[in-house]
């Protein structure tokens, strides 16, 4: 071998020694979460992170929604993990943070927990010692689907109040068109089904009157709120009692139903679907004109950082971007999702007009406020408002039903 | 040579024990972790109270006394029970009955009786995800086969499995339809080993098939009879992946089709729309899932065997 050739061989091995120390030096981190779909728009995101920092680079990592607790709480039981775990909010968090399988976040480590709401941050906050564990990432609206092109071939206006709807219900079901698309085949949306026409019943009133123990669920106003949802019958899909919400959304998106209550987390996979669809997101029906409109809104979850993490560091520096303007603006723009972050633009008018709704939404109260301990609102709420709808109990029989099984854990309800 | 075959038993009794011994070592182990550890794991759990997803103390039976006293968790145990007790009989009278008349004409070999054992089968080799996916379809109230049929003579549309009183006997169906296969063959298997000649014998006695089937094939295959009964009374009571598929986790509408299974599941892992995990309750059940399961199968089996010597 020529010096020549033995030269270039050495400068060819140093090249590529610097070069896997360079490898070795990056930090590879996990993100778990199951949003499967959102993949794409994840890998953008996070390349954009790797941009401004080259040493890190972040890996996504998706499992099926269904089994997403199961697979996040046996893994990080076992100390393992992702380093940085997407997490729901409220209760479901609350039960990981007391295992302590989350690292506490603050503004040393988190320095864009100042760029969020006060709601939001009660979203990811642990009760007992008031410290954020989850950075929230996105805000859900529930509201009303309007299917514009519907309205505008039969020629009727969407309803505003709840005597609008029923006068425009009817004359929809005269013409051959399902009035509301939705259904009672899927549990975990029908819960979501009674707090968007409940709400605009009760108002922010009666939310204060429950969570400060002066009332309970078996309130006139909520039993009254409930009542009115029997009224919706005549105006669902018949056999609506099977038909579940991806069903719905098919009929609302052919243009075979006009209106479908759903959430605010559907509406680019409803442009997606039909791309041609001309649709709305309003605010569902008011008890009477001149109230405010009333969506309902929750806060979805948020990014934690396992403690167990052997890149801590890099995980609670990946969140803090998360929890920046440039991580939210683009975040909405891809994803469709409203992000809570301060500051962020909205540029989708439809999302925009959403996130204006949110400024007199009322909470999701089961979601927000009975999700802490067993037996949840949600499984209470789940399991009796089929038998309702279908009339095998009355709405007294399921506010009685929710209240007593919540007095198991939630104090001002016991022993009323 | 018998000194000489005396010799090798005695000095090396070790290598036939080793030999044994490596035969036996990979079974066991793999039944050891994978069967007696989890099982002792949920008896220990379900004496813990949990915190979040943590155990935090031992609460002696409280577990147990939750989901069989206190409410609403002893209503939902109950319900569970007894949709399994439901499925158990349903399946027993139409499954395994009409199982036993299908073996029948299949034994008596009818033109055409080949296909009809292999259509008869087909379901069977099915994965049940796809077969509770498939009712699913055919039993939507609005585009499924079954009211699309209906609505051909006028009758409207029907929530199957949106409705309380139609939702567990349209599981129960998907179940028999998925199912009917096996008992067949199982019981087909046990009357082809009836004797040609007792059925000949029989037949030149006068006995029609009404006399045949009662009293010479069904005593005669008392032995498959034992079998099929145990194996559902088995999978009555660890139903899971068709109401799953068909009903979801919370056996809805209202609990119509919830069963032991997925009450268990959704105590002791949760889902992420109804609530948290209590991998102590969730144990509970579980330790008593298999005490019902084990014990019921012990008497059961205690008794059809007597009855098979008996018949």
């Amino acid at each position: 071998m020529s010096r020549r050739r033995i030269g270039l061989a050495l400068a060819a091995a140093s090249f590529a020694w610097g070069l896997a120390a360079s490898v070795a030096h990056a930090t590879d981190i996990s993100f778990w979460t199951w949003r499967q779909e959102d993949k794409a728009a994840y890998n953008e995101l996070f390349a954009d992170f790797t941009k401004a920092n080259p040493d890190i680079h972040v890996k996504f990592e998706s499992f099926p929604d269904e089994n997403y607790p199961t697979i996040v709480s046996t893994a990080l039981a076992a100390g393992k993990g992702g380093d940085v775990i997407h997490t729901h909010a409220y209760g479901w968090l609350e039960q990981f943070v007391k295992a302590g399988y989350f690292e506490p976040q603050d503004l040393t480590t988190v320095p864009s927990l100042a760029n969020q709401p006060a709601d939001a941050l009660v979203a990811g906050t642990y009760r007992a010692d008031k410290k954020v564990y989850s950075l929230p990432f996105a805000s859900q609206t529930l509201g009303l689907f309007i299917n514009k092109d519907v309205f505008a071939k039969t020629g009727l206006t969407p309803p505003t109040t709840w005597d609008e709807f029923i006068t425009v219900s009817k004359a929809l079901k005269d013409k051959g068109i399902y009035p509301l698309a939705n259904g009672m085949g899927t549990s975990w949306f029908n819960e979501m089904f009674v707090a968007i026409f409940t709400n605009p019943f009760l108002g922010q009133d009666f939310v204060s009157d429950l969570t400060s123990g002066k009332t309970t669920f078996k309130d006139p106003r909520y039993v009254a709120a409930l009542g009115k949802l029997l009224e919706l019958r005549d105006y669902m899909p018949p056999g609506f009692e099977g038909i579940d919400y991806d069903t719905a959304g098919q009929l609302f998106i052919s243009g075979k139903a006009a209106m479908l209550a759903g959430g605010s987390f559907d509406i680019a996979s409803y442009r997606t679907q039909n791309p041609a669809i001309n649709m709305d997101f309003v605010a569902p029906p008011m008890a009477k004109a001149g109230d405010t409109p009333q969506a309902t809104k929750f806060f979805d979850g948020g990014y934690a950082v396992n403690a167990k993490s052997a890149n801590k560091e890099a995980a609670l520096k990946l969140v803090n971007w998360m929890g920046t303007k440039e991580f939210g603006d683009k975040f909405s723009a891809l994803l469709g999702n409203i992000s809570p972050i301060k500051g962020v633009v909205i540029k989708d008018e439809l999302l925009a007009h959403v996130a204006k709704l949110n400024e007199t939404a009322m909470p999701h109260i089961n979601v927000v406020y009975f999700r802490f301990e067993k037996p949840t609102g949600s499984e209470l709420l789940q399991g009796d408002i089929t038998k309702m709808m279908s009339g095998s109990i009355t709405p007294d029989q399921l506010a009685a039903d929710l209240t007593s099984g919540l007095a198991k854990w939630y104090k001002p309800f016991q022993g009323k | 040579m018998n000194i000489g075959r005396r010799h090798t038993t005695k000095a090396f009794p070790w290598r036939r024990s080793l030999w044994i011994a490596s035969l036996l070592t990979p079974a066991l182990v793999v039944m050891v972790l994978f069967v007696l550890w989890p099982l002792l794991s949920a008896f220990r759990l379900a004496f813990y109270e949990f915190n979040g997803l943590q155990p935090i103390g031992f609460i002696g039976f409280e577990n147990f006394r939750k989901v069989l006293f206190e409410q609403p968790y002893s209503d939902w145990t109950f319900n569970a029970l007894k949709h399994n007790i439901i499925a158990f009989v349903a399946l027993m009278v139409f499954e395994n009955g009409t199982a036993f008349l299908l073996a029948y004409a299949l034994l008596k070999a009818l033109p055409g009786h080949r296909i009809h054992q292999v259509i008869v089968f087909l379901p069977v080799v099915l994965s049940a995800v796809i077969v509770g996916f498939l009712w699913k379809l055919f039993l939507h109230p609005l585009f499924g086969l079954v009211n699309q049929t209906l609505a051909l003579v006028g009758i409207g549309a029907i929530p199957w499995l949106g409705n309380e009183h139609t939702a567990l006997g349209s599981v129960l169906f998907a179940n028999v339809w998925h199912w009917l296969g096996f008992p067949t063959l199982v019981l087909l298997a046990g009357m082809q080993r009836v004797s040609k000649e007792v059925i000949e014998a029989a037949r030149l006695d006068g006995a029609g098939d009404y006399v045949l089937m009662t009293r010479i094939i069904w005593p005669l295959i008392a032995p498959s009879v034992t079998i099929v009964t145990i194996l559902t009374f088995i999978g009555s009571f660890n139903w899971f992946e068709i109401p799953y598929v068909m009903a979801g986790l919370t056996g809805s509408p209202g609990g119509a089709t919830d069963v032991l299974g997925l009450y268990f599941y959704r105590t002791a892992f949760g889902s992420t729309t109804t609530g948290i995990q209590d991998f102590g309750q969730g144990s509970a059940l579980a330790v008593m899932m298999f005490i019902i399961v084990a014990g019921v199968t012990a008497i059961a089996l205690r008794y059809l065997r007597r009855r098979e010597i008996e018949l």
